[in-house]
């Protein structure tokens, strides 16, 4: 974590001051106040290139245009499905959001209620949440098994690009998808390997606060293995 | 008279009973966080943003904030019924008013905010105690907010000025009896919440709200503490 950029990360409360001066730009979860950077949110506070913002530790998912995220089909209406992705808003996934052509009347054969699929955020309006699955690696789940973490600490299962989902996937042989919103998806030929896959995640995010975590995570995997 | 003053005890006019704060203790909750003055706990857990339900209630303008305070059966020696009553329906929506000037929650609309308080155990100032451990919970729920608010209870004890009342100072009834007046105040000094029931003159009353302005600064510091303790 500290390796990623020499700027110091501190945590901050509401209405702390995190820089003054009118060089710095105020970011995510922060505002300006008589020339000075206020946290907004309880959080880490980080610099990058004079802009300065706030990344939560805590709290619920919020959604943003572009997540994958895993939900479980909440609804089926005449035109599509209503999924729950774990956030405030409902999410809707249309039928013509889905790759291949689908009658009217198989809307249920192709997911149903309770069903789980990986799907891809496309927009944020008033209404709601519109869903897509035209992507790559979105679709039902079929089997495999599915662990809820804290959502906030998705980016540290995945790791520096990817780094640490890779290093699980190929010490256990498991497909692993992570959702943005906190659930993960993990498929392996084996039941013990999914398990060792979901012990190795819950413990990457138990431990989220220690620097160096690929390096841990690498002797843990040995010592699971004897 | 001011100096000699003897409360039962043994506490200086301007002294705050111990403080204790502690965050993230209600591990389903999304945030959570524990506050006590001396015998008196509060534990606040917060759920949501999520959406609210029934919907009659949604505000298409704006996010909801809603609070439930709640003293436990247990809290207090004689065993009070459990469920809502006058009282704590009443300090329920005290709460929420102390708490919305600084929630920044116009971006939730038709969603819920729900604080709970519990009162576990209870010696006077429930209500301060209740304020301070959910400014914590909503911190740590990650909610947007301007600040974060400190509340103390200020008493008139006859016609002396204490902080932080107990139950022994609150029942008092030597010469003109006691007043009680919890106040809360953001941490650059605007007030959000004072209530006052009682007698007392207004020269009392503004030394008063000095005098829970220098409280609330260290009790501000407390909740700092706890706040920046979970990251590490």
């Amino acid at each position: 974590m500290a390796e990623q950029n020499k700027n110091e990360r501190k945590i901050v409360i509401p209405g702390e001051v995190i820089a003054e001066g009118d060089d710095f730009l105020p970011g995510e979860g922060t505002e300006k106040k008589q020339g000075k950077i206020v946290a907004n949110k309880f959080g880490l506070a980080e610099e990058y290139n004079k802009l300065v913002k706030v990344i939560s530790l805590s709290g619920v998912y919020e959604p943003r245009r572009g997540n994958v995220v895993i939900g479980k089909v909440e609804n089926v209406t005449f035109n599509g499905w209503v999924i729950d992705i774990d956030a405030a808003e409902n999410a809707f996934l249309p039928l013509t959001e889905v790759p291949r052509f689908v009658k009217k009347d198989e809307i249920e054969e192709v997911m149903n209620i309770g069903d789980m699929a990986v799907v891809k955020i496309w927009n944020i309006n008033k209404r709601g949440i519109d869903l897509s699955l035209k992507s790559r690696g979105l679709g039902k789940i079929e089997d495999g098994m599915i662990v809820r973490i804290n959502p906030n600490k998705v980016p540290r299962v995945i790791g520096k690009e990817g780094s640490m989902v890779n290093l699980i996937k190929n010490e256990t042989g498991c497909n692993i998808t992570v959702g943005q919103n906190g659930l993960i998806w993990i498929k392996g030929d084996k039941i013990e390997s999914e398990l060792l896959a979901k012990r190795a995640i819950l413990f990457v995010a138990e431990k989220s606060f220690v620097s160096g975590l690929t390096e841990k995570i690498e002797k843990w995997f040995e010592g699971e293995k004897k | 008279m001011s100096k000699e003053f003897k409360r039962p005890d043994g506490r200086k006019v301007d002294e705050i009973r111990e403080m204790k704060a502690k965050v993230g203790i209600v591990p389903n909750a999304d945030g959570s966080a524990m506050f006590q003055f001396g015998d008196t706990i509060a534990i606040a857990a917060v759920y949501g943003p999520k959406k609210m339900h029934p919907q009659h209630l949604q505000n298409p303008e704006k996010g909801t904030l809603r609070c439930n305070y709640n003293m436990m059966s247990f809290s207090v020696t004689d065993r009070i019924r459990p469920g809502p009553s006058r009282r704590s329906t009443e300090i329920s929506k005290i709460i929420e008013w102390a708490l919305e000037p600084i929630v920044m929650i116009d971006k939730y609309k038709n969603m819920v905010i729900d604080v709970h308080i519990n009162i576990p155990q209870a010696n006077a100032s429930t209500r301060c105690a209740g304020i301070n451990a959910a400014a914590m919970a909503l911190a740590h729920a990650g909610i947007p907010m301007k600040d974060l608010v400190s509340s103390v209870s200020i008493g008139k004890l006859d016609k002396q000025l204490v902080v932080d009342l107990n139950k022994k100072e609150e029942d008092w009834e030597e010469g003109e009896g006691a007043t009680d007046i919890p106040i809360t105040f953001t941490n650059d000094g605007k007030m959000t919440h004072i209530q006052l029931d009682g007698k007392i003159n207004t020269k009392q009353l503004n030394e008063a709200v000095e005098l829970a302005r220098k409280a609330c600064k260290e009790i501000y510091e407390v909740q700092k503490k706890a706040l920046k303790e979970i990251g590490e």
